[in-house]
């Protein structure tokens, strides 16, 4: 805060347009300090309420017992919000690592910018617009009902830009003279990139995938009708068997009028938070120097 | 030419991506085609939204078998996204550059990090959890000292909560655009007399102001798409135009996912259909709007490349 350098300097008294215009900026001041806790302010009251009302809901049965969204425990939501985690990821991966590795290494041309700018209006369409696409293509017309394959599709296609972006940020910040090294060593194309490169980008490209992750743990709108709901565990199909997921529950506990239900609410948002911005903060603090997203 | 199975097989991988935009826009028009050729223009423009009688049989009218009594108009909802959305930038233009000046030029360098990563991490929030937010704290705030009828539900709320997600959309991209303002130019206006806040009001300001624009559109996209927190605290209403900022509303994105529950009990399955047709417009918006952010932040790095 070295302001104003010339306050040392012998002067006469100052002007009232002076005295105003010191005055106006302490007021700016003041309001730019207002505006910074207005933002910061709802966050730390969000994580506290949460976080409060969350914990004091938790015991042993919440864990252990499934539920029915509304009443019961959420072991069921909890498995079900980690296979169809788990089913994104799987697809999302490959898709996007792949697609990075292609923008980056050969994607300086027309072909690749039309792809990135594709890219980039899949990540800006609204993720219930995608959903409203799953239902209609999966759970009608495939006939495969709600279902983990159908709510896994539709979170992979709402993430794989994420990491195609991330991913390609981050080889290309692996320098050129690597490159060069390994093919004069007379390595092939994939042996330079799985074995040079993205080792190289190793960081960039987790980190990636982990801000996938809390993304696709976070969601609720796409789920709602691509998964259905389960109030049982997981039979293990992938078709035809709707599933459970913690966000569902906050969806629906919430519209309830008992307690008992809004503090189901509670423990379910505090676990899909606490996942967030755990990722969040720890990939953050990590690579504090780049700036991915 | 030479084959080369590796590139070739990324390139499969890369171009999933665009096959999925182009699926998701194809599918939603093939399977909303008889909704829009049975609204027509009036889809847009009409007031009511009315799933018809699924229990009686359905009739003949204009051509296609419905529901008796359907009729499907969007302009309540146009309006409640509209409507929330221009609120939650109201609200959220002062505070994201409040913060962003804030951060760039008032914070110690080295609180710096930590409350920028704060400021992100707003954004990282799931909209559910904001919803759940909204009606425990905010909606009784408003219905105990704002709202004359003692409901906190309703357009307000939506455009609140909308603006605290959104702020941080908006006051990171600025705040970037503070710290890469060249030294010569702040410099030479402490040497003219400026206060400091002079200096980032009227020297730095206006040399991002391009980027800042750009960055309210970008937030713009967001907030006209966000679902499940305007979901939450919207009041849901229904075949109404909004009166005043009170009153209950829904938007577009919240529209469809509270009624496709109720769509698909339609036997001619019309009402499934339109709600596709919903989620084509809703699509069609933020395209726009994202593409227009596109467009003014690419030529803000124009403005900012010159003047170095």
């Amino acid at each position: 805060m070295s302001a104003s350098a010339s306050t040392n300097m012998p002067r006469a008294a100052r002007s009232a347009q002076e005295i105003r215009r010191v005055i106006f900026s302490q007021i700016g001041w003041v309001l730019c300090g207002v505006a910074l806790l207005g933002v910061i302010g709802p966050l730390l009251d969000i994580v506290g309420v949460v976080a409060f009302n969350g914990i004091t809901a938790f015991s042993v049965k919440l864990f252990t017992t499934t539920g029915t969204g509304m009443s019961g425990g959420l072991l069921n939501a909890i498995e079900g919000t980690f296979i169809i985690t788990l089913g994104a990821m799987l697809i999302t991966v490959p898709i996007g690592v792949g697609a990075g590795i292609y923008l980056c290494e050969y994607g300086n041309n027309r072909l690749g910018a039309a792809i990135r700018f594709m890219s980039d209006v899949l990540t800006g369409t609204p993720s219930v617009v995608l959903g409203y696409f799953s239902y209609i293509v999966f759970v009608i017309s495939l006939g495969w009902r709600f279902s983990v394959l159908a709510a896994s599709i539709t979170i992979a296609i709402i993430i794989v830009p994420y990491l195609a972006r991330i991913t390609e940020l981050a080889l290309r910040q692996v320098p050129n003279a690597m490159r060069e090294a390994g093919f004069a060593l007379g390595a092939t194309e994939p042996v330079v990139v799985f074995k040079i490169i993205l080792p190289g980008a190793a960081s960039g490209v987790v980190t990636g995938a982990l801000l996938a992750l809390a993304i696709s743990v976070g969601e609720t709108a796409p789920l709602i009708y691509t998964a259905g709901w389960s109030a049982s565990l997981w039979h293990g199909h992938l078709t035809h068997e709707p599933i459970g997921y913690l966000t569902y529950v906050i969806w629906t506990a919430f519209e309830q009028p008992t307690s008992q239900a809004h503090a189901l609410a509670f423990a379910a948002a505090f676990l899909v938070m606490m996942v967030v911005l755990v990722i969040n903060i720890g990939v953050r603090l990590a690579v504090r120097r780049t700036k991915f997203v | 030419m030479k084959l080369r199975p590796f590139r070739f097989s990324m390139l499969t991988l890369s171009l999933l991506i665009p096959a999925a935009l182009c699926a998701v826009v194809l599918f939603l028009l093939v399977y909303s085609a008889p909704a829009i050729s049975f609204s027509g223009f009036g889809f847009l423009t009409g007031v009511n939204w009315n799933f018809g009688d699924f229990d009686n049989d359905p009739v003949l009218t204009r051509g296609m078998m419905v529901p008796d009594g359907a009729s499907y108009g969007i302009l309540v909802f146009i309006a409640g996204t509209l409507l929330s959305s221009a609120i939650a930038i109201l609200i959220a233009v002062p505070l994201s550059i409040g913060a962003a000046i804030c951060l760039a030029e008032a914070v110690p360098a080295k609180l710096r990090p930590a409350l920028s990563m704060l400021v992100e991490l707003v954004a990282v929030v799931p909209s559910i959890v904001f919803g759940l937010w909204g009606i425990w704290v905010l909606i009784p705030l408003i219905g105990h000292y704002l709202a004359p009828t003692g409901n906190g539900y309703g357009l307000l709320a939506a455009g609140i909560v909308l603006a605290l997600m959104i702020t941080p959309i908006i006051a990171t991209t600025l705040l970037d655009a503070l710290l890469q303002v060249p030294k010569e130019n702040r410099e030479s206006a402490f040497a003219l007399g400026a206060t400091h806040f002079e200096v980032v009001t009227k020297a730095m300001m206006p040399m991002v102001r391009a980027t800042l624009i750009g960055g309210i559109v970008l937030a713009l996209g967001r907030a006209l798409g966000e679902t499940m927190a305007v979901a939450m605290v919207s009041g849901g209403g229904f075949n109404i135009l909004p009166t005043s900022i009170f009153s209950p509303i829904s938007s577009i994105a919240s529209f469809i996912v509270n009624n496709l529950d109720s769509a698909e009990g339609d036997p001619t399955n019309m009402a499934v259909r339109s709600l596709a047709e919903v989620a084509l417009i809703l699509f069609i918006i933020t395209l726009a709007v994202n593409a227009a952010a596109k467009l003014l932040t690419s030529g803000a790095f124009h403005v900012r490349k010159r003047q170095h």
